[in-house]
């Protein structure tokens, strides 16, 4: 499994997100990922990665070993962006 | 009821804050199971762990449990708060030494 794959998995599940993934190790098992998306808004930081969790489906118990998430709002991602 | 369902509530019950990882706080097995303690013992309060990979069948039942796929998982007064990356979130941003602070006020009042 490559960062892309695991990118294509989330941007599929939430279209509307603006998705980066990077792979930390190179050996394809342990990913880092930043996921912005409005549906986050309002929601706590459990609910917003077990949305992200559930658009990763079966990769994410069979195939992924590790995934370091950070989920921001729009408003979020801009004020940490400035 | 599965007993892992058991033994996964009486730890919740037992621990006002509850760590289930990879190993025990001695020998972490993971780099985020290590991290999670790493964060608690920062904090300097008293807290449990449960050794998932002692017990097959409570490590595949707490990803139902707490519909949470990886290991390790907090709970703090039986509401679960979440994997390293959110542990240290809340602790960085300071909402995790409230919700500490607030676990242990609880138990103090009790007596």
């Amino acid at each position: 499994m490559d960062a892309a794959e695991v990118q294509a998995l989330i941007e599929r599940g939430l279209p509307e997100a603006r998705v980066e993934v990077i792979d930390t190790t190179g050996g394809g098992d342990h990913f880092e990922a930043l996921v912005v998306s409005e549906r986050f808004e309002g929601k706590g930081l459990v609910e917003r990665h077990q949305i992200v969790y559930a658009a990763l489906g079966d990769a994410m118990r069979a195939r992924v070993h590790a995934l370091a998430l950070k989920t921001l709002t729009p408003a979020q991602y801009q004020a940490q962006r400035r | 009821m599965s007993n892992a369902i058991e033994r996964i509530q009486s730890a919740i019950k037992e621990n006002k804050i509850c760590i289930f990882m990879k190993g025990d706080r001695l020998f972490p097995q993971c780099g985020f199971s290590a991290a999670t303690v790493q964060v608690f013992e920062q904090l300097g309060v008293p807290y449990g762990t449960v050794d998932v990979l002692s017990d097959p069948e409570l490590r595949e039942q707490i990803k139902v449990y707490s519909n949470w796929p990886t290991i390790p998982q907090v709970y703090i007064e039986g509401k679960f708060i979440g994997g390293c990356d959110i542990v240290r979130e809340l602790y960085e941003s300071g909402e995790l030494q409230t919700l500490v602070r607030n676990a242990v006020a609880a138990d103090a009042a009790r007596g």
